[in-house]
């Protein structure tokens, strides 16, 4: 392995698997307590170079451990995440822990409510160990505009773990979570999931409910699992998805077993390769990794069909009229009346609202809402905003189209692998760039999964997308899991 | 759609959003909205005659979305609870600086 690479310590192993946790609980050999009371362990040790945790929720965890354990003793039937330690994105509300979206402007905001896949989860017999970092307000690709400090990359630690979550990747990557939750917008599960080597979940839109997401985009935003093998976390979106009467968007399409789904293998499926995620901008070795991976696919049975998706183009440049639009709108609700940071002193009442925003809110939040409000402005809203939601339906509808012909689509999940802190920062323009492969099923609606697919030379993860159509998740998981099978898997922490 | 944004542009649109933004953080938003505007102008190159506008996928999928629940009144949040979160009440109302000057 190079020398480019440096780990924070010399061997970690990856997590256990969902099912080999449960049984061990279930047997009475491990303890849902004890369990957790390692985690907490290794975030104490881990953490303070990650700093992938924002905060912890010991009490409420240990709490529900201890439930699990008196069910277990019993003998009672464990629930099916019976004593698994996960952790929280720092955009999802969970009752008695702080809630910022790692934003200075919600500031010592404690929600009085859980988001509902957070409320599902702990029905589900999870332990929620804490809350983690993530870009201020889900806006960002590398975790460094979080107001508490960037996240650092488990796998090399000089380099970004990708964003919007990047603290749910890091702490799988890191083994300080089983699983997490992580929201995506434009690529946020997807792409750290790629650049910290585990797997990330964007469900359809509407498939899980967007209770309790502190909303950034909410014709795009979705909230979805991120676990270190496709199985656990198939088994995590089952848990989280389904009807909310709380969330009009929320389908009410039934949920099927995914687990179950992730084991019918590949053989035969229908993959398609768009010419268009191929071409200039994707790193020799990144493209190098993916084409192994579309190998390993086709010796799996799969017959792989080339195709193309010509407005792909156009995808960064509608995103990015679309999501801050709808931004602009959502964050006009932080206005220090209500909840959170409050500029002291001001004399009037609008004076106070221009002074909290403008000390709350980081430097991305404020280009995303001026560009926003620009772009809905008079004079301005048909050639921006209108336009982008005429092209969003010509990229969907392509989309469509290509699902007649083949049951997934396989690309790179970022042009790049991860990169060293700051090399992006001052360029907002080229940090927009790097979402060029995730942004069009943002704005299609339709799912996919991040699985790790290799490593650089320098032992850098490489994550392949698997797109599927709309609530198919079913093939997603099943071509992710052959990839899995071939590819390595999860990186997980190395020796030096 | 390929116009220039000037700083008095970011500052009237900063106006519209509530964001106050120091001098030379204005010549910066400047530059920077000018850049993705500049990108996005690539747009320009579609003919979009007659698409209808998608605002959102739900009508896109085949099953179970969209459907609005009874309007019926349930219980909320207790009020204690919310206010206990807010910078500054009189436990019954949220308290703000005043609204208009004299």
């Amino acid at each position: 392995m190079s020398s480019e690479v440096k780990t924070t310590e010399s061997y970690v192993e990856l997590p256990k698997t969902l099912s080999e946790l449960r049984a061990g609980i279930a047997s009475g050999s491990t303890r849902a307590t004890d369990l957790a009371a390692g985690y907490y362990q290794r975030i104490e040790l881990k953490n303070p170079r990650l700093n992938a945790y924002l905060s912890l929720t010991k009490e409420r965890a240990l709490q529900q451990a201890a439930h699990v354990d008196a069910l277990a003793a019993k003998g009672d039937p464990l629930p099916i995440l019976a004593g698994i330690p996960v952790g929280i994105k720092y955009a999802l509300v969970m009752k008695v822990a702080p809630v910022t979206a790692s934003s200075k402007i919600l500031q010592g905001y404690y929600p009085p409510y859980d988001a509902t896949a957070v409320a599902k989860l702990e029905a589900s017999g999870a332990v929620l160990l804490g809350k983690l970092n993530c870009d201020e307000f889900a806006m960002g690709g590398s975790n460094e505009n979080s107001a508490y400090g960037p996240v650092r990359n488990p796998i090399d630690t000089e380099r970004v773990p990708g964003g919007s979550s990047g603290g749910s990747a890091a702490a799988v990557a890191a083994n300080m979570a089983v699983a997490t939750l992580g929201s995506d917008t434009g690529g946020s599960i997807r792409q750290p999931a790629s650049f910290c080597g585990v797997v990330g979940v964007l469900p359809t839109y509407g498939r899980v409910s967007r209770y309790g997401l502190i909303a950034f985009a909410s014709s795009l935003d979705r909230v979805g699992p991120f676990a270190a093998n496709v199985r656990d976390a198939a088994t995590m979106l089952g848990v989280i998805a389904g009807h909310d009467p709380k969330d009009a968007t929320s389908s009410s399409a039934p949920v099927p077993d995914y687990a179950a789904e992730s084991d019918k293998g590949a053989e035969r499926m229908r993959i398609g390769v768009p010419a268009e995620y191929f071409g200039e901008g994707l790193e020799p070795e990144v493209r190098a990794a993916i084409e192994s991976g579309i190998a390993a696919l086709e010796a799996a049975g799969c017959s792989v069909k080339k195709i193309s998706l010509p407005h792909t183009k156009y995808a960064i440049p509608t995103y990015y009229l679309v999501a801050t639009a709808e931004a602009s709108a959502n964050l006009a609700r932080y206005d220090g009346v209500r909840y959170g940071y409050r500029s002291p002193e001001s004399e009037t009442l609008s004076a106070m609202y221009c002074h909290s925003r403008d000390e709350g809110f980081g430097a991305e939040v404020k280009r995303r809402i001026l560009l926003g409000t620009y772009a809905l402005s008079a004079g301005y809203y048909d050639a921006y905003y209108l336009k982008a939601q005429q092209v969003r339906r010509l990229l969907a509808e392509e989309f469509l189209r290509a699902f007649a012909e083949v049951d997934a689509i396989v690309t790179p999940t970022s042009p790049t692998p991860a990169f060293k802190i700051g090399e992006k920062a001052d360029d907002p323009l080229a940090m927009y760039l790097a979402d060029i492969y995730t942004v069009t099923a943002s704005l299609a609606g339709i799912c996919g999964v991040n699985v790790p697919c290799g490593t650089t030379e320098a032992g850098l993860p490489v994550g392949m997308q698997v797109l599927a159509a709309h609530l198919n998740e079913s093939a997603a998981f099943r071509v992710a899991r052959a990839v899995e099978a071939t590819c390595g898997g999860a990186i997980g922490l190395r020796r030096e | 759609m390929t116009a220039k944004v000037t700083v008095e542009d970011v500052e009237r649109v900063a106006e519209l959003g509530h964001l106050e933004l120091a001098p030379g953080e204005s010549q910066r938003m400047q530059h920077d909205l000018n850049a993705i505007l500049d990108y996005v102008a690539e747009l320009n190159e579609l003919d979009t005659t007659g698409v209808i506008p998608l605002a959102q996928v739900s009508d896109l999928l085949s099953v179970g979305a969209g459907e609005l629940r009874p309007d019926a009144v349930l219980p909320s949040l207790d009020r204690a609870v919310v206010l206990s979160q807010a910078p500054e009440t009189d436990g019954v109302f949220f308290k703000v600086p005043k609204v208009i000057e004299r």
